[in-house]
């Protein structure tokens, strides 16, 4: 994408009908670090990488709690995700303070939608630079949605957003029809594997990622490190159906109870290809 | 559970006098500070008396689902002038509602409804209020109205089903809200709860929550001056509201005391 005169207003159509801002604000997603979101009939899982800015500093917070039932995963312009998580926090419990009943996720999503959009008709507001992935249950179960900074929202089984985010989209596509119907385990261990696509070689730890979960029956929270950490160790020890065998070369320092005998590179790693 | 301090037939109460000299009187008071001010907006045209009421509601649960009773009667002040009124009406596709009080508070009131059932309906995805979450937003509104000195002059009962639970509560003119397996409002809180509390069970048929319903009815109908003999029955179950038309309860007027009812009291008629 190059600039053109067509692109310095939010408001200014090009000749071929795009809104040139927009589809910028949407670039801003793919420069945020890495957020993946699953879902199955009763449970939603979501995880990002954490990147920080440099080695003296913390990383940033993409991952928010909105009620007990919703959560969201961000990328891009991590303040801006951080007023959307205020906005949605404030409709939920303003639903459930009149209601009594939580709000469903399906009506959050539109409302957050239709504020996105408000940003894309008006000269003097900017589009969001947030992508957010939303995670949440209403009457017919868990669902995901992906909201986009030009207030389009869709909802997927499985998605992944932000840098690196195809090498896990990949993976996911591959898998994606076993987790209408998989455990809250298994969705978990998907969603650490499909983190790790999009890690590309670096080292998988907990201190790496975020990872976390909601579901009919348990609250949205984030697990801990150390829950992390042990799941991280069990399932690169056990090498199930992972393709990938160059990721899980790095040492771990970690409890492997089996005396681990890391399965032999059995076929070419994706990434290879 | 409190019982409705303010409720039992508002008419009586302020159509004789004693306690609307007491609000004429702080009414007096602010208008003479408060020209034109929210005071005079408010009290001067809200009723702090109602005009045309409805008397008690009844409901419980049974089996299936809820049962609502209540009469067709409008009373103005002591005139039982309007015998029609339908003061038990459907709210959306899981829950029934029934007001006594203020009738056009009560019309008022279902207007806020079908806006937020139709609002509701807009949204077009698979979910829908329930009973539960009407009865708050109920509740809601008539708090934020006894707290700007504009009440809705109603006790409500709200019943309803979804997703196989029962539900019933109720709301006051103030905004006491409760739910219970029976509830009523007004002179049903002294003359039918005694009766509920002996006699209702969990899994009453229909036939069985009818007859109890009647027989509670019967007894305002005795006793309750306010009382018409034109009763109205609402349903609710997992499958919809059902309705049935208005019929009038058989009352025996032969008992013995009511004969010759002035013996033993001289002077009386």
């Amino acid at each position: 994408m190059f600039r053109n005169q067509y692109d310095t207003d939010v408001t200014t159509w090009s000749p071929a009908g795009r809104l040139f801002q927009v589809e910028y604000a949407m670039e801003a997603v793919k420069q945020g670090s890495a957020a993946i979101g699953l879902r199955s009939k009763t449970h939603v899982v979501l995880a990002c990488v954490n990147k920080a800015s440099s080695e003296l500093s913390s990383h940033q917070k993409k991952i928010f709690k909105v009620d007990d039932h919703i959560g969201v995963a961000i990328s891009g312009l991590t303040a801006d995700g951080r007023v959307l998580s205020r906005y949605m926090r404030n409709e939920c419990i303003n639903y459930s303070y009149t209601y009594e009943s939580q709000l469903p996720v399906g009506r959050l999503v539109v409302q957050l939608a239709d504020k996105a959009q408000v940003c894309t008709q008006r000269s003097w507001k900017r589009p969001y630079g947030v992508g957010l992935l939303v995670g949440g249950l209403d009457e017919s179960g868990a669902h995901l949605y992906y909201n986009c900074p030009s207030g389009n929202y869709f909802e997927y089984q499985a998605f992944a957003i932000g840098s690196r985010s195809q090498a896990a989209k990949t993976f996911l596509e591959r898998k994606f029809d076993s987790f209408m119907e998989a455990t809250r385990d298994n969705l978990i261990k998907d969603a650490i594997f499909a983190l790790r696509e999009t890690l590309q070689g670096e080292k998988m730890t907990s201190s790496v990622c975020t990872i976390a979960i909601l579901g009919v029956g348990e609250a949205f929270h984030i697990l801990d490190q150390e829950t992390v950490q042990s799941l991280i160790n069990e399932f690169e020890v056990v090498g199930e159906d992972t393709p990938t065998d160059e990721a899980s070369a790095p040492d771990q320092a970690g409890d492997s109870d089996q005396g681990a005998a890391t399965p032999a590179g059995q076929g070419p790693a994706p990434m290879d290809i | 559970m409190a019982t409705n301090l303010v409720d039992s037939t508002p008419a009586m109460n302020n159509l004789l006098g004693s306690e609307s000299d007491s609000q004429r009187t702080l009414y007096d008071f602010c208008t003479s500070h408060y020209v034109e001010s929210i005071y005079e907006r408010t009290i001067r045209f809200d009723p702090w008396y109602p005009y045309v009421t409805g008397t008690s509601v009844v409901g419980i649960k049974y089996k299936d689902g809820i049962l609502l009773a209540a009469d067709m009667g409008g009373s103005y002040g002591s005139t039982l002038r309007y015998k029609g009124v339908e003061r038990l009406k459907p709210v959306g596709k899981h829950s029934i509602i029934g007001a006594s009080g203020e009738i056009s508070d009560f019309q008022e009131i279902m207007r806020f409804l079908d806006e937020l059932i139709l609002s509701d309906n807009m949204w077009d995805d698979g979910n829908s209020l329930g009973p539960k979450e009407v009865h708050n937003y109920l509740t809601r509104v008539m708090y934020n109205r006894r707290n700007k000195f504009n009440p809705l002059w109603n006790s409500l009962v709200l019943g309803g089903v979804k997703n196989g639970q029962k539900y019933l509560g109720t709301v006051s003119m103030i905004g006491v809200h409760y739910e219970d397996n029976h509830v009523t409002t007004g002179f049903g809180n002294h003359l039918a709860r005694p009766i509920l509390r002996d006699e209702w069970h969990e899994n009453l048929t229909f036939e069985e929550g009818v007859k109890l319903l009647e027989k509670c009815m019967r007894v305002l109908l005795y006793r309750d001056r306010s009382a018409v003999n034109k009763i109205q029955i609402l349903k609710i179950t997992e499958e919809g509201v059902g309705t049935f038309p208005p019929y009038s309860l058989k009352t025996y007027w032969n008992f013995s005391a009511f004969q010759n009812p002035t013996v033993g009291a001289e002077g009386s008629w």
